[in-house]
Order: C-alpha cells, then structure tokens, then sequence
C-alpha cells in the first residue's frame, strides 16, 4: 500500500500547489455585470436555466469590480463609454481576465465609425475573444471554458 | 391648410417675414433667425402653442445655401395644432438665438444641436456637450464631418493595420 493510499484514507489529497490555485481560479470565477449592449442579452441567457453557467461555478455577477476577477465586455464600446472601462478594470484586484464578447467588443463589428472604438483590445488587454452577432450562449461558455484552459495552464512563476 | 392653422400662419406672415408652405398636411413656416424669438412668444402667448415638441437641424450641404435649418416642433395643446418652424442659418460657426425662454426644454435639445451641428444658441444657459464626451474635437452630424472609419482587414493588409492599432498593455 503505498502513501497516496494511506493518506487519501485518512482525507488527503496531494497535489501541485499552482493546480489546486487555478482549479480554485476557474471553478470560482466571479465575472463582472458588463452588459453593454444586445450581447448583454445572450449573456443573461447563459447565465439563465437553460444554458446554466453555474454549472463551471460562475452564476454570481458582481455588480462591483472590486469583487470581480474577470470582465464580460458584452456589446459595443463607445468612445464616451471607453474611460469608464478602462477604470472599471484598473479596480478589479489582480488576477483579472478579460473576455471580449461578441464581434463589436472584438473588433468594432458592424459600426467602423468614429464613435465606437474599434476592438476593446485598445482600452484593456483581452484574453478571449468570441465571434458572433451576437454570439449564442454555447459560444460564450465555450469562450469561457477556453479561459479556464488558459488559466490552467498559468504557471507559479508569472504569480510572483 | 388646416384652417384653424390660418390665424396663426396669417399673423406670423403679417408681422414677421414668415413664409408658409405645406407637405403632407404639415404646414411649415420659414423664419428668419433674428425674428424667431418673438415669433415663438407670439405663438405661444396668443396661438397657444404651448409645448415645444422637438427641436433639431438639417444639414443639407453641399446641395443648398444657407447649409443649416433649425426645426423646431410645435404643437398647441388647447387646439390640438402642430405647426413647424425652420430657421436657416449658413456658415462654419452658425448661430441662432436660443428660445430656452420661452420654451424651457429647449435647453437639451440645444445642447444636442452645438454637440452634433455646432449651431451655437446666443443666450443659452448651459451650452456643453450632450452626447460626445466633453474634448471632442468636430460636430459629428455635419455632413463635411470624416466618419472616422478603420481600414477593413483582409489578409494581405491585416499586419499593416495591426502594426498601426494602439494595443492596450496591462
């Protein structure tokens, strides 16, 4: 009988300190409240019984950033709208991720004009990016589930 | 022409250089910009055009000279009347006078006016931008304004523009 035995008898688990961290990290990913347009909508979905995101341990929307550790940008981002976001994320506590959701948040989508900036790549660096117009709500959990790969794969070294 | 309209198009046209015309059962009258406060205090004191319903501007450049109308919505609430007042202004820095006197929720729709046309409103308490934020440079609703667009990424052109966007840093 070796040792893992005898210690999972008696309720321990061993295992490597960065994955038990990000297994906490993914599976209690608090996403702030940033709907901002009609991807705000598809996002509701996910987060309602049909697609159910509490499943990967994200039902609670923080309505502060403070309390957040990744950032739904879900719709447009206007140019008015782009300062706001930018501190929105400067208060969110380290580590932080971001999600930009849908084409206009990725890239500008539809409105290449002067009031929209053209990907919230400009404001805020972004993890993952979802396509769509707007994406449904299997794509966004899939974008979801891809962050939670990366932040997986993150290792010690770039904590410190 | 609605008739019970008559008395009031009659007098503006008597003592202002109004003119009426008609499209679609909508009677509009032309003011001149400097007549057009006493215009609005005469329909609204003796016409009872009470309520200021909407106000915007046209831009018709290049097609016409002067470049700019002022529309302004009006509707009598005792008579059940809508009647349309446009004022045409011309120039790159075009003015008009405001009728936040008379009608109290112009001011909004003024300040929406100078952020979109950059029609300024001689006498106007609050002039600041509505819509864009506060250091915006242009009038975005003049038709002479650049949109402002990105050059569409294909792939042959997609590392010049990424190499032009300004990417955020952490």
């Amino acid at each position: 009988m070796g040792i893992e035995q005898k210690a999972a008898d008696m309720g321990i688990v061993t295992m490597r300190l960065e994955q038990a961290v990000n297994w906490a990290r993914t599976n209690a990913m608090w996403p702030m409240l940033f709907g901002l347009a009609c991807c705000a909508i598809e996002m509701m979905a996910a987060q309602a019984s049909n697609f159910d995101m509490s499943r990967f341990g994200m039902e609670l929307m923080r309505a502060s950033p403070r309390q957040s550790d990744l950032m739904i940008v879900a719709g447009r981002v206007s140019r008015k709208m782009a300062p706001v976001l930018r501190r929105l994320y400067d208060q969110m506590p380290a580590p932080k991720w971001v999600i930009a959701m849908g084409d206009c948040a990725s890239c500008g989508g539809i409105f290449n004009n002067y009031a929209i900036v053209q990907g919230v790549d400009e404001v805020v660096p972004v993890d993952v990016y979802v396509a769509g117009c707007p994406p449904r709500p299997e794509a966004l959990i899939h974008g979801i589930l891809t962050l939670h790969e990366k932040v997986r794969g993150e290792s010690l070294k770039k904590w410190a | 022409m609605n008739e019970q309209l008559l008395p009031a198009v009659n007098a503006l046209a008597g003592r202002f250089t109004a003119t009426a015309s008609e499209f679609r059962g909508e009677t509009t009258l032309m003011v001149p910009s400097e007549q057009l406060v006493a215009a609005c205090r005469t329909l609204r004191d003796e016409f009872g055009f009470n309520l200021l319903e909407d106000e915007t501007a046209v831009d018709y450049w290049p097609q016409q000279e002067p470049r700019f109308h002022v529309v302004y919505q009006l509707y009598s609430q005792p008579g059940y009347l809508r009647l349309c007042l446009r004022v045409p202004v011309s120039g790159m820095h075009p003015s008009v006078p405001t009728v936040e006197g008379i009608y109290p929720n112009a001011n909004w729709h003024e300040r929406e006016i100078w952020d979109m046309f950059g029609i300024r409103f001689e006498g106007h308490s609050d002039l600041r931008r509505i819509l864009m934020p506060y250091d915006w440079e242009g009038h975005p609703l003049r038709k002479d304004y650049p949109l402002g667009y990105e050059e569409v990424a294909f792939t042959f052109n997609e590392d010049e523009i990424n190499q032009g966007k300004p990417y955020a840093k952490e």
